[in-house]
């Protein structure tokens, strides 16, 4: 089995503002995010010889591709969707590396888009699995919680102590969004208004749980020997992990809900292709699925960032803030960018992609001496992660 | 013989005191409270706890028949008994049947499954019976009507625990209580003719009759099950029979309870099994155009019935009070919640039927090759990947406890917002399931905690009702 490490370099990005944009459309959100890839890149949309595309809202949306190939004009090219519950952006990205890397095309779009806002709901809805009775009021919100719930009484953690920790976590996720100009959110909260916010799905509380947003972002892709003919500072892919797990987690017999094998898989599989052996030491940057603040403290622990059960040092240390040994979710995560399923892969993507370049909006939040970075998505039931590790050196580590 | 093997009951776990009723309408409490079913509760449902109850301890292999007796059945056209037999987990080769319409469909159901079991068209059939009538707001009736069920398995063998030793019928024609094909609320004629022409003159006519028929004096009688609307009306038979109201008279169970349609002559035949002796002459009377009565002698193996059932006694002292005539409205379904997010899968008659055995039997599998049992069902082995090499085992009468859990706000409805979401684990290799815990208090539920499976209705959509198992506090 070969590495996809060093293979295919991204030479452009586009991310759209996120939030409740009443006034655009999945179509006007796709435009927002591949022409600004398309300038980053200095191509011309003509030249793109593939697409994947992910989305998750069908009833919205409808299925297949149409509906994005007439707003794009990507005429006469193979356009597919992809859709994998959280990971959607990721897959669109995968695929897309693969088409580059077998040597198929030599220049390809991944786009992911999503356009929540238009179901008349808040949140994704109940009812979310696959069965007409098995998973009839399963929500996102509930499904998480039942993690934090087992998290908090495997490690000892009183509810108070418990909603303490995440809690720090949305209060890091805000205060980054706040300087990040395309979120949704830029309110910073404090730890009090964290722990004392209305009840979502116990133990979380509003500001454990990701917003409700429209949003899209993209990649141009290209064989990484040709990247410098596009701009000095590509990026390179440097590993792609993916892995679900056999059932649904509330049905896995024996399972402790926190070792989720889909995380820890997903995540070996790409840190092995690009040579990270320390992962706490040898990323710079990380955009983690933060889809409730719970979810991002497992997380530390699954990617091999802090020890098992041991977050909250890290946590109370300031390890994953702006300034801290490993930033996390410097953009303020879909905490702040909320969680248009299919985008936020990508958009997570971005952000790596952005800060590696040395390229944040501002040099507040701009990240020193970053050379590789990771986005993760993970989601579903949850049953299904993704991890791409990113790099702006050839070779390296 | 032919007699009653073993019997069940069920009563919802809330109860509503008349005093709130009466508040609600600024009008007289007649005292006590009446049992409420859940709003997912119905008497399907009702009727499958009663027959689990009533199977306890039992080979359900057995049984070759069951009837469900109810005037309130939630389809006007489909067969529920097949339901109810399925959620009792009863084997397909079985004759069902469904009684409805009269306050004596039970009875009826009783005597159809006597001569089903005498004829020998059957070896054990087990008789449900299970209603949630509707009483007009302010009525008297939306006070002393209450929701329950019961159960009774007959059979023809050498030593029932009940022997039934003769009965007598009567049929009468008149708009006595009735309810129109579009009716939710019970509509009557003038109480003085329905009680003293109506029930009292057709009641006490079989019940004499029967007593004649069988050369017995009323003094022979242990217990005189007698089915009334009313206390007064029941008292007043009583004593034109001359039966002693204080020894001989089952308790109406209004107090606690309610009259519960068509199963309340069954479900005081199950209050009087409980404190019943070996040798104990019983005679049960059930009213509804018409009256069915029977004779029944107690034997011996009553004593092998009582152990682990619930019946009557135990589920009447498990209870939680309604807190509001709203919540009671809301209950019953007679206030419409807001419609909240579609759920995204409606049911299909398809794949209902294709689930049946994991979603309605709440059978797990359990693999041949490396033991491993996984609910819902799994053609290949979660662990060893072994292909189409299990068996199925069921699980809705194994217990389990919280292993972890979510109070979801966003999973209600308007008027019940809150739902506790339980990853529970079996007491039984490990196996997981995830089902709403239902019939508790929210703030009342932690890891470790006991559970047991209750089968519920779960919502409507693509204009059928769906069923399936949840889990409760254990009663």
């Amino acid at each position: 089995m070969e590495s996809i490490k060093d293979k295919v370099a991204i030479v452009g990005m586009g991310c759209t503002k996120f939030g409740e944009r009443w006034d655009a459309g999945l179509d006007d959100l796709a435009i927002e995010a591949v022409y600004e890839a398309y300038e980053d890149a200095g191509i011309d949309p003509k030249d793109i010889q593939a697409c994947w595309y992910g989305s998750v809202t069908q009833p919205v949306v409808g299925i297949g591709c149409t509906h994005l190939a007439g707003p794009l004009k990507l005429h006469g090219i193979p356009m597919s969707r992809v859709e994998n519950w959280c990971t959607t952006g990721h897959e669109a990205l995968r695929n897309a590396c693969f088409g580059v890397a077998c040597g198929m095309y030599d220049l390809v779009l991944a786009l992911g888009v999503e356009k929540l806002k238009d179901t008349g709901f808040p949140g994704l809805g109940a009812g979310r699995g696959m069965s007409t009775v098995l998973e009839a009021r399963r929500t996102a919100p509930g499904s998480f919680g039942m993690i934090a719930t087992r998290y908090f009484y495997t490690y000892g953690l009183s509810p108070e102590e418990g909603k303490r920790i995440i809690g720090k976590i949305a209060v890091k996720n805000h205060h980054n969004g706040s300087l990040c100009p395309k979120a949704h959110f830029h309110n910073r909260v404090t730890l009090e208004q964290v722990t004392s916010a209305p009840i979502i799905a116990w133990p979380l509380g509003l500001f454990d749980c990701c917003g409700n947003s429209d949003g899209g972002a993209s990649a141009l892709l290209v064989p990484a020997s040709q990247a410098k003919n596009y701009r000095d500072d590509p990026i390179y892919i440097k590993g792609l992990g993916a892995a679900h797990s056999a059932l649904l987690p509330q049905n896995r017999p024996a399972f402790d809900w926190l070792h989720f094998e889909e995380v820890i898989n997903s995540s070996r599989q790409a840190y092995a292709q690009a040579g990270v052996k320390n992962p706490r030491e040898q990323i710079d940057i990380a955009e983690i699925h933060d889809c409730f603040t719970s979810t991002e403290l497992l997380l530390y622990e699954l990617l091999g960032f802090s020890p098992e059960g041991k977050s909250k040092e890290d946590i109370d240390s300031g390890f994953f803030e702006l300034g801290g040994g490993l930033p996390v979710n410097s953009d303020g995560g879909l905490k702040c960018f909320g969680h248009p399923v299919g985008a936020s892969g990508l958009r997570m993507t971005y952000e790596v992609y952005k800060q590696l370049q040395g390229k944040a909006e501002s040099t507040e939040r701009q990240l020193k001496d970053t050379k590789l970075g990771i986005s993760q998505t993970f989601g579903g039931p949850p049953q299904v992660a993704a991890v791409a590790v990113l790099g702006k050196e050839p070779g390296y580590p | 013989m032919a007699g009653i093997i073993s019997y069940g009951a069920y009563i919802p776990l809330w109860r509503l005191s008349r005093e709130v009723i009466a508040k609600a309408w600024e009008s007289a409490s007649t005292g006590g409270e009446r049992s409420v079913a859940n709003n997912d509760e119905d008497a399907i449902t009702l009727a499958s706890e009663a027959a689990i109850d009533c199977l306890c301890g039992l080979e359900r292999e057995k049984v070759s028949g069951l009837y469900f007796a109810s005037t309130t059945s939630p389809y006007k056209e489909k067969e529920c008994s097949t339901l109810v037999a399925m959620a009792a987990d009863l084997p397909p080769e079985i004759i069902t049947a469904d009684f409805g319409n009269s306050l004596r469909a039970a009875t009826q159901a009783f005597r159809a499954a006597l001569d089903a079991v005498i004829s020998g068209s059957a070896g054990q059939v087990l008789v449900t019976a299970s209603d949630c009538r509707i009483g007009y707001p302010r009525s008297s009736y939306e006070q002393t009507f209450g929701d329950a069920a019961a159960a009774l398995l007959i059979g023809n063998t050498a030593r029932p625990a009940v022997i039934v030793e003769g009965s007598y019928a009567l049929s009468n024609e008149l708009y006595d209580v009735w309810r129109l094909d579009k009716d939710t609320y019970v509509q009557s004629w003038e109480d003085r003719f329905i009680i003293e022409h109506g029930y009292t003159e057709i009641m006490e006519k079989v019940i004499s009759g029967l007593l004649r028929k069988k050369a017995l004096a009323v003094q022979d009688i242990t217990k005189a099950v007698l089915y009334a609307p009313t206390s007064r009306a029941q008292q007043g038979l009583a004593h034109r029979l001359g039966f002693d109201v204080k020894t001989q008279l089952q308790d109406l169970l209004i107090n606690n309870i309610g009259i519960t349609g068509c199963a309340h002559a069954l479900l005081m035949l199950v209050a009087a099994l409980e404190e019943a002796n070996a040798g104990d002459k019983i005679l049960v009377a059930s009213y509804g155009s018409g009256c069915d009565a029977f004779l029944l002698r107690v034997t011996k193996e009553i004593e092998e019935v009582r152990g682990n059932r619930r019946g009557v006694k135990r589920h009447m002292n498990s209870k939680r009070p309604l807190s509001s005539y709203a919540r009671y409205l809301s209950y019953r379904g007679l206030l419409a919640p807001q419609p909240g997010e579609p759920f995204r899968l409606f049911p299909a008659a398809t794949t209902s039927w294709r689930e049946r055995n994991w979603a309605i039997r709440m059978h797990g599998s359990k693999c041949k090759n490396c033991g491993t049992v996984t609910f819902p069902i799994e053609r290949v082995c979660y662990k060893c990947r072994s292909r189409d090499d299990f068996e199925e085992v069921r699980l809705s009468d194994k217990k389990a406890r919280v292993f972890t859990f979510t109070l979801d706000n966003l999973a209600g409805r308007s008027d019940d917002p809150t739902i506790p979401q339980i990853g529970a684990e079996f007491d039984y290799q490990n196996t997981r399931a995830y089902l709403p815990m239902t019939d508790c208090d929210p703030g009342e539920v932690k890891i470790d905690m006991p559970v047991e499976m209750t089968f519920r209705r779960l919502y409507e959509g693509a204009g059928m009702y769906n069923y399936f198992w949840k889990c409760r506090p254990i009663r």
